[in-house]
């Protein structure tokens, strides 16, 4: 069954087309791995030495503590970088100018900066202010500085996305402002913006990466040693892609699999976001907030 | 104020290779996220594959990664391209696969009677896309576009490693060397924001060109 990814199901004059379509596209592929393989094969990048690294258990362990590393300053960042978030968000969101102003400033500072000079900068000028910082810090703190200012404009959107009755019932009912949002709307906010918590997390780990820069051993920078020592980057490269790729795309499956079940469950909209790429890609325009 | 004035000329030229770069690969991107959008709309099930395929993993690895991967690992292969010309191809092939995913939401947009109707006048699947619901489409993605250019222009930072010589790599420097660290942060954040915000401008622009009066 060809499934009608553009209108009604096809008739059997365009299933047939899409048949021979479908023939030549495979054929087509399949020559382009024909090509990359043989590429690999003519640089002799098959070579038994070039890969048996990977059979050692102290290279295991030496990936596995970089991958150990990566887990921990993106999970702790995450935590710190949520914190902030809720900050930001509530800041935005409350009456007084001055809050208002100071957390939409700390926002858009944060938001348009490149986060390698970020990191940069938190490691090799911070400790001239006075503030020393090792490498884990500078790179938790780098992090934090700016996916707080993501995540508060995602926990802005979450708590908007709300039924303003929501507000309203409790405001009948004689809570405070400050009653009305720990016990109604933040509780919910939270639910439903755990899934984009979860990508988030997937975006924070890319970026521990970039940690490389100041020599924090994460995973690409164990990947990079390793494949200096036994003089084989281009597979500890790839080695490292490839763990990248298993644990992010396991993180996103989760993420998409508590959305759906969001959705089920509430019927209402949940935001589905991930990452400030990912907030474009679904069309959710960050910052333009009024 | 002094080491941003006595290194005028570095920032020049820094700002000058950051929109080149950003201009460059976002061409790139733009080609690619169209191709990939198309792939993954099609009725032909390997193109189908392939285009997931290509989104999920570009997406799910850091771009430093995929930046180290090309430069470092790819010249074992035979693949050797100058520093910059590798920084734009895996930032356009990374920043493509976002704007593939955001023609495809664009894509979604379009009320489906569109399509139906272009396929109930007979029209192929190329005819069904091409004229009619990619006009469409390519509307209302116009400020996810921006948004993305505008994360592009911070991605081109990571050229830095591999040393293209460009803002990042200009201001990093100066970070290292002098004792100017806070002067020159709040600097290049100034140069970063003077090269996103005509970037919003654009886009209302050419939203306002593209609109369709109904």
């Amino acid at each position: 069954m060809v499934a009608p990814a553009l209108g009604d199901a096809l008739g059997p004059r365009a299933r047939r087309r899409a048949a021979v379509a479908s023939v030549a596209a495979a054929a087509a592929i399949g020559f382009v791995i024909f090509v990359a393989v043989r590429r690999f094969a003519d640089a002799g990048q098959f070579e038994r030495r070039l890969w048996e690294p990977f059979l050692r258990p102290e290279v295991h362990r030496f990936l596995w503590n970089g991958l150990v590393n990566t887990l921990k300053a993106a999970s702790i960042a995450l935590v710190l970088a949520s914190l902030l978030g809720i900050v930001l968000a509530l800041g935005r969101l409350s009456r007084p100018l001055v809050l208002r102003t100071v957390s939409r400033s700390y926002v858009e500072f944060f938001r348009g900066f490149p986060l390698l000079l970020l990191i940069v900068f938190g490691f090799f000028t911070l400790p001239r202010l006075g503030i020393g910082l090792n490498r884990f810090w500078a790179l938790v703190i780098a992090l934090t500085a700016y996916n707080g200012a993501v995540l508060g404009e995602i926990f802005r959107a979450g708590i908007l996305s709300l039924d303003r009755g929501q507000n309203e019932a409790a405001e009948a009912l004689g809570m405070r402002r400050g009653q009305s949002m720990r016990f109604v709307i933040l509780p919910q906010a939270f639910r439903r913006m755990t899934p984009t918590i979860v990508s988030q997390f997937v975006t924070l780990l890319k970026d521990t990466s970039l940690g490389f820069v100041i020599g924090y051993e994460e995973l690409l920078r164990t990947g990079q040693i390793a494949g200096e020592f036994f003089r084989n980057s281009l597979q500890f490269l790839i080695a490292v892609s490839v763990v990248f790729f298993v644990v992010n795309f396991t993180l996103s499956r989760i993420a998409r699999r508590l959305e759906l079940r969001q959705r089920r469950r509430y019927k209402a909209g949940t935001i589905e976001v991930a990452g400030p790429e990912d907030l474009v890609a679904a069309g959710l325009e960050l910052g333009k907030g009024k | 104020m002094e080491v941003l004035l006595d290194n005028l000329d570095s920032f020049e030229v820094g700002i000058r290779n950051t929109v080149a770069l950003a201009l460059a690969s976002f061409a790139g991107a733009l080609a690619i996220g169209l191709v990939v959008a198309t792939f993954r709309v099609s009725p032909v099930l390997p193109l189908r594959a392939a285009g997931t395929t290509y989104v999920e993993v570009v997406r799910n690895i850091p771009p430093l990664v995929l930046i180290f991967l090309f430069f470092f690992g790819f010249p074992n292969i035979g693949i050797v391209y100058s520093p910059f010309i590798s920084a734009a191809i895996v930032l356009a092939a990374y920043t493509g696969a976002f704007v593939g995913e955001a023609i495809r939401a664009g894509i979604n947009t379009v009320a489906r009677g569109q399509a139906e109707a272009a396929r109930a006048l007979g029209m192929t699947f190329r005819q069904t896309l091409g004229l009619v619901v990619m006009p469409q489409a390519l509307r209302s993605v116009v400020p996810p576009m921006g948004n993305l250019f505008i994360a592009l222009v911070k991605n081109t930072s990571l050229a830095s490693t591999i040393s293209v010589f460009e803002l990042t790599f200009v201001s990093k420097r100066l970070i290292t060397d002098t004792a100017q660290g806070l002067t020159v942060f709040f600097g290049t954040a100034l140069a970063y924001l003077l090269l996103t915000l005509p970037a919003g401008w654009v886009v209302g622009r050419i939203e306002r060109r593209a609109a369709i009066k109904r």
